[in-house]
């Protein structure tokens, strides 16, 4: 079941770069880095364009982030939510998400969990596909779902990298499913568990 | 109606543990053997599913042998652990309803001493004697089964079954029944398209196999079932070489020695086809396993041959892929002594 490295990684998505669209409402998701994709846009946006627009802006990095933030805030969108985590911006990403009238766009910039868990939420309340854009900033750390116990591992950047639940050392291959928003994870040494294999630094 | 398989007595016997399995002389001449030349690459290997040559596993549109009850024990086992090896998405009930229609007619027809089908309207009356089956119920109505449609009867169904929905110009794997699988996940590739699912396949994508593969299949019409054949090896009869499990049975991949490959090295050949179903516009993908051993390949001459001569010119990337690495020269050795080098015949039958 292994694959060349260099394999393009058919199963995932293809990202962008987010560009403003004529729509009733508009709504940001970006964490990190990705908050700069939100400031980029808006140097070409007219200068009321934020008052129909909400952001959800997780900052894991207060001290690298704050000219960020400093560019949000200033933006004087009515609503900006900022949170510590993706984990605890979940409920707040999925009401936003939930309550979405027609005709709203959906902005998501950032590390690739974020894009792959905005996107299944997106999926999960019937958001169409056209109604998203996403670009890709920061992080490459994966989420990887053990094919074995099913448990999500979040921000792996070695190969091999070991399940956060079962303990087991997986082969995270280029396998990704946007409905589970991971990469999938394959136990490395099942052959011969003797056989423990280096991890390197390969998605940071 | 098919007469080869039709006398068999159904064996019983495991896929697991003490691995009981086991093919008579008969069944090993019948099985669909990949391979029609003496050498092996991806390819658009697609042809209609008709014309069952007498004899084979061809003969009749869904194959039944003499390993169906206890392989359809195997699959019980395998979903009491794990519930997840079947799914299927709310949209797509109907094609499963579709599903079972095709399945029970197609093996009352085929098989009358072991199937019935009766049919007043949507009341209907399914008699399966081998599995001790019999089911009145509502054809559309899910309450009136144990299971949901697709489910009760790829419960009954030997091989693996995929229900593709067909949107967007693309194929979606919406739904499946999925435990005798080499080594894939339908629990991960649920809802994901041809290219998606595909993706971890090598050197096909460059090739185009997989745009050709996916023009052909979705000008597949109802009543004109296609197929192909896909082949891989595995350690002992294990019909459930699920990457579920791969930490249980991997270390298997290891054992292979020069002593008891010819018994414990298995051919898994897949009868994969491709049927266009009439309600929901979905198609359906069955795929059935075979197992041959190294020493019921030998039985016939022309096909260890051809086995080894595959094995050495096989791309080591393919190799790699099915999970050979661990055992490939073994088995090359002990098929060299039926190799004397003289050229076979054409097609993949015996001679
Ligand atoms: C629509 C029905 C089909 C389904 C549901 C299907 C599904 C799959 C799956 C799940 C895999 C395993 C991928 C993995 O490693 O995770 C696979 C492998 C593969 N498929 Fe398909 N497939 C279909 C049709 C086809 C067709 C028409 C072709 C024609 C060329 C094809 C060629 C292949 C090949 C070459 C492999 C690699 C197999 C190996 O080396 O063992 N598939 N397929």
């Amino acid at each position: 079941m292994s694959q060349p490295d260099d394999s393009a990684i058919l199963s995932r998505p293809r990202y962008g770069k987010l560009s403003p669209v004529e729509a009733n409402f508009h709504v940001f998701v970006a964490d990190d880095s990705g908050g700069n994709s939100i400031l980029s846009l808006a140097q070409s946006v007219p200068k009321d364009f934020f008052n129909d627009a909400e952001i959800i802006y997780i900052n894991t990095k207060p001290v690298d982030n704050k000219a960020t933030l400093e560019g949000l805030e200033a933006l004087g969108c009515p609503r900006l939510y900022t949170g510590p985590t993706i984990k605890a911006a979940l409920p707040r990403i999925n009401a936003s998400l939930e309550r979405m009238r027609m005709g709203t766009q959906v902005y998501l910039a950032g590390s690739e969990s974020l894009l792959g868990l905005a996107t299944m939420i997106a999926m999960q309340v019937g958001l169409d596909h056209q109604a998203l854009q996403t670009e890709h900033q920061g992080s490459l750390a994966r989420r990887v779902q053990c094919v074995h116990c099913k448990g999500i591992t979040d921000n792996v950047t070695t190969q091999p990298a070991n399940c956060d639940h079962c303990g087991l050392l997986l082969l995270v291959r280029d396998h990704y499913s946007r409905r589970v928003a991971a990469f999938q994870g394959v136990n490395i040494n099942a052959e011969d568990p003797s056989d423990i294999p280096v991890k390197e630094e390969m998605f940071s | 109606m098919a007469t080869s398989a039709k006398d068999l007595p159904f064996k019983q016997e495991t896929y697991r543990n003490d691995f009981t399995f086991k093919n008579s002389p008969e069944t090993v001449l019948r099985a669909p053997f990949p391979f029609d030349k003496d050498s092996y690459m991806y390819a658009v290997n697609m042809e209609l599913h008709r014309d069952g040559r007498p004899g084979t596993a061809f003969e009749a549109p869904i194959d039944v042998d003499e390993h169906y009850v206890a392989e359809m024990q195997d699959r019980a086992l395998v979903l009491d652990e794990d519930p997840l090896r079947y799914q299927s998405l709310p949209h797509m009930s109907l094609a499963g309803w579709d599903t079972l229609e095709l399945l029970m007619t197609c093996k009352a027809e085929t098989y009358p001493q072991w199937f019935s089908l009766t049919r007043n309207g949507d009341n209907w009356h399914w008699i399966n004697r081998p599995m001790g089956i019999d089911q009145h119920f509502v054809f559309g109505d899910e309450s009136t089964l144990p299971y949901g449609p697709l489910e009760y009867i790829t419960r009954q169904a030997q091989g693996d079954f995929c229900v593709l929905d067909e949107r967007d110009d693309n194929l979606w794997m919406d739904a499946g029944m999925i435990t005798t699988q080499a080594d894939w996940s339908l629990d991960f590739d649920i809802g994901m398209n041809f290219f998606e699912w595909h993706a971890p396949v090598p050197l096909a994508h460059e090739k185009g196999i997989f745009i050709r593969a996916l023009k052909y299949l979705r000008t597949i019409q109802q009543g004109n079932p296609a197929r192909r054949l896909n082949w891989t090896m595995t350690v002992n009869p294990r019909l459930d070489t699920s990457p579920e499990n791969f930490h249980i049975w991997g270390p298997e991949n290891t054992h292979i020695t020069p002593e008891n490959v010819a018994d414990k090295l298995y051919l898994r050949i897949e009868l994969q086809s491709f049927w266009r179903l009439p309600r929901s516009n979905a198609l359906l993908f069955p795929i059935r396993c075979y197992f041959l051993s190294m020493r019921d390949l030998s039985t016939v001459p022309k096909w260890a041959t051809r086995m080894h001569r595959v094995l050495q010119t096989l791309p080591p990337e393919i190799a790699s892929y099915k999970g050979l690495d661990n055992y490939r020269q073994i088995a090359i050795d002990w098929l060299a002594q039926h190799d004397d080098g003289s050229p076979t015949t054409e097609g993949p039958f015996p001679d």
